[in-house]
Formats: structure tokens, sequence, C-alpha cells
């Protein structure tokens, strides 16, 4: 279990239908309505990078295929083209997690944008090729929004592994 | 790029190397590409994922859903009698048109008798919910709510009341894909009514349309109406699709740019009806024998890509 380096505290280990139930939430999310206003971060890519940091033995690549599919059925659009962009933005986030946990949670998301960039850019790279229509500066935006929620998302997703299992008044931490 | 480098100790045992899985899912991913970009063969795994993302699809729209029909619930008794009124006043400055329609339906159809042409095809079809439109921002596309369920396929026209919307690309079981006319490049087969020139307008992607490769000295006007031609054996002859909007005619270019406005609420919410298949035309004539229609049957083959210029 990794923290960060100014975490005074040992976090319990991840529980497996945390990390699924998550990534089903960020799935629905992704299919709200409000999912094409510009801006509107592409919540699977987040939760997958931040999942491929953290635990990067448990979330890779395998999942990050499933999810594009699923992400490519869901939008009507060229199947490949998420599981694409999220293969490559989960091992690019393993390769950084060993790194990445040492800085705080602002210097994190700053080492996480240009790896998000990628995903609306590897998309776009895909359908133009295919004679797709320009989608506007609007669809490249997500990824500013989406380092911006990089804090509050670790908080909320660490939350579960914040609850000591029992006090223990003799144990020193 | 210290990071991307780094190796685990060969003692550990971890699978295949990461690099390694990456290379196996990136060739997938770009031959999934390839395969449903060119040659459109994935409709069935499409089919099949679909059954898992659909239930959530829907799970995701309830609230919305919810949402809009609580505030038609709570919409004012004002607002529905001014509706009711408007509508009523429609229907009633329609009602002449409407009842001799009829008539002239019929009498059409004596006329054509009596010529030995071909019966026109009436439409028919089923009424169909908007569901969403899909989140793709590269392309223009709705939802509705028939699928294979309901016989819908592949190709079926789709009207509104005031137009043609689109066409069916992609049925799945409960829902099938629409793409609308303003996609980009979504060809339809038109004519114009004031002078009955046939042409091919596309999409522009950007909720206009264009009819390409026509002359710069073709007689086509600001307010024109575009209704199907019928040419393609896909769309009726005669549903309205587009008003033309602009004409720009420079000397320095052989075609003129033509910007047409859907006519139909292509980019709205709300019921469309989706038109039933379309009866075969009749078997073309083998060239050979084409004697004097031949330019005409010639363009018509090839109207998707080069279409005719003059009737």
């Amino acid at each position: 279990m990794q923290t960060t380096f100014t975490s005074s505290r040992i976090l319990l280990p991840v529980r497996p239908w945390f990390i699924a139930l998550s990534l089903i939430v960020a799935l629905l999310l992704n299919m709200l309505p409000t999912a094409w206003w510009p801006g509107v971060p592409d919540w699977v890519a987040l939760v997958l990078c931040f999942w491929s940091v953290r635990e990067f033995r448990r979330v890779g690549m395998g999942w990050a295929f499933v999810l594009g599919l699923a992400m490519d059925v869901a939008d009507a659009s060229l199947m490949g083209q998420h599981a694409l962009a999220y293969v490559l933005l989960a091992y690019g986030a393993s390769a950084l997690s060993r790194r990445v946990l040492w800085f705080p949670l602002l210097q994190q998301a700053l080492q996480i944008l240009p790896l998000l960039c990628l995903v609306p850019l590897i998309q776009a790279g895909a359908r133009l090729l295919a004679g797709g229509d320009f989608p506007g500066v609007g669809f490249f935006l997500w990824p500013l929004v989406a380092a911006a929620l990089w804090a509050p998302l670790t908080l909320v997703l660490l939350l579960p592994q914040h609850q000591p299992v029992e006090h223990d008044a003799n144990r020193p931490i | 790029m210290a990071a991307f480098d780094h190796t685990p100790p060969p003692f550990f045992k971890r699978g295949p190397a990461p690099l390694a899985m990456l290379t196996l899912y990136v060739a997938v991913s770009v031959s999934l590409l390839v395969l449903d970009a060119k040659f459109r063969y994935l409709d069935l795994l499409r089919q099949a994922l679909a059954v898992v993302t659909h239930p959530l699809q829907q799970l995701a729209h309830a609230p919305v859903r919810g949402l809009a029909q609580a505030g038609e619930y709570f919409q004012s008794v004002d607002a529905l009698h001014d509706e009711n009124q408007r509508l009523k006043r429609a229907k009633l400055e329609g009602a002449p048109m409407l009842l001799r329609l009829q008539q002239l339906e019929v009498e059409n159809a004596r006329l054509r008798r009596l010529l030995a042409v071909r019966d026109r095809q009436p439409a028919s079809g089923q009424v169909a919910q908007v569901l969403y439109a899909a989140r793709d921002p590269f392309s223009r596309r709705i939802v509705v709510d028939k699928g294979q369920q309901d016989k819908v396929g592949a190709g079926l026209p789709v009207v509104d009341d005031a137009g043609i919307v689109g066409q069916v690309t992609r049925v799945y079981p409960f829902v099938s894909e629409v793409t609308l006319i303003t996609d980009k490049d979504q060809a339809v087969p038109v004519q114009i009514v004031r002078n009955g020139v046939r042409s091919v307008v596309f999409g522009l992607g950007n909720g206009q349309l264009e009819l390409r490769f026509m002359p710069a000295n073709a007689d086509v006007q600001e307010g024109d109406t575009l209704v199907t031609s019928g040419l393609d054996g896909t769309y009726l002859p005669g549903f309205p699709v587009a008003r033309v909007v602009k004409v720009e005619r420079d000397n320095a270019y052989s075609f003129a740019r033509i910007v047409c406005a859907p006519v139909a609420g292509v980019e709205n919410f709300g019921e469309v009806m989706i038109l039933a298949q379309r009866e075969a035309p009749p078997p073309r004539p083998e060239p050979a024998e084409a004697v004097e229609g031949a330019p005409e049957e010639k363009a018509a083959k090839t109207k998707k890509k080069r279409p005719l210029r003059q009737p």
C-alpha cells in the first residue's frame, strides 16, 4: 500500500468491490445527459487513472480496455476509440505511479494533467483519420477540470481506507 | 523517462511485461478501429455489449426523464390552454389542404393508372420517441426507442412533422441509432420544388446542409425548398428536406456554394416517425440495351458520388 509522502497514516488495503463500484459509478456519470457539456470530465478516464496510479496491480490495461469498449458502445462512437485512449492512459498512469505518489496532491494533479490530455487527443486523432467532424475546442477542455478534481477525488475514493479496524491504545500509530 | 524504463526485479512473478500487454491491447484497439471504420463488421459485438450498457444508460437517464415529466406535470393550465388553441387553429388552417389532398391523391392515382405509370407508394411507418442524442461529439446521431423488436432495419428513413430527419444506421434489440441529415457527409438525393432540378444535399456537420457540385450558374435561389427526389430507393419522393439560405457564386470556382438549413426539427428532441421499407424500385436496364434514357440512368446509378447536374 502506498501513501503519499506527507501522509502520516497507514491506509487499509483497498477492497476490490469498491474499485469496481467506483468504476461503474463513473460509467454511469459518463452516461448522464450532462456529459456532452464542454468541460465535463470523462469520469471513467479520471477514476481509471486514479486507480492505475494507486493500485496498478489490480487495475490496469485490461480494465481500461473493457471500460473503453463499454464507452464506445454507449457513445455510439467508433469501436476501439475509447479503448485505445484508456489503455494508453492506464499504461502511462501505472508507469508514473511510483513517482507521482511522493508528491503532494496539487503537484500530483500537475503530473496527471498531460496524461489526461492524451485521452481527447488520441480520440480526436482516431476520429479525424476516420473522416469525422472536428468536435470543437470544448472537447479538449475536460482534462483541465479533471486535474482540478484530482485532490477531491483522492479524498473521496480513499475514504473507505481511512477507517481504522479497531482502536488500540497501545498501538503507536 | 526514467519512470517508464523501470523494470521489476526478476524474482517477483508479475505476469507478462506491461509493455507486451500494452502492445497487445493497442494492436487489438487499432484493429477494432479499422474494422469498424472501414468494414463495419462489428455490429454483432456492438449489439452484445449494448445488452450490458443499455440498462446502465436507461438508469442514467431516469432522473432526467423524471424531472422532465415533473416539469410537464406542473406546467400551468394557461400554457396548455394556449397550446391547445394554437393546435386547433393550425388544424383548421390546414384542413382545406388536407380535405382536398385526399381527393387529389385519388385523382392522381387514377391519372397514373390512365397513363400506365406505377402507383406512388403510400407512406407508412411507426412513431418512435427520441431517447437522447448520442454522446459522440464527432457525429450527429440520435437514439430512438424502437429496435429489432419492432422490425426496424438499418437504412429506413426517419421523418418528423416537418420533413426528413435522418436515416436509421444501427439497430439494437430495443433501440436504434438514427444518423441525422446534418451529420458530416450524410447524403440525401433532393429535387428543387420550384424547377425540378435534381441534386444531392450533404450534411456539413455544423447543423447545416450543402448542395455540392452545382454549377455556378445553376438555377438555385435563396428560399428554394428541397424535397426528396426518391432516386435512391430509400426515401420516398416529395418529403421536404431543407431550405436554401445562402447562395454564393464565385467566378473563381466552377461550383456555387449553396448552404441550406434543414426544414425538420433535426436537432430537437421529441417524436419521430420511422417510415417503412420502400418497395424495391424496378430493375435497372442492362447498359447495352439502354438507348435513350442512358445518361439519366447512369447519373442515377452514381448519384452518391457524382450528382446529376441538370435534369
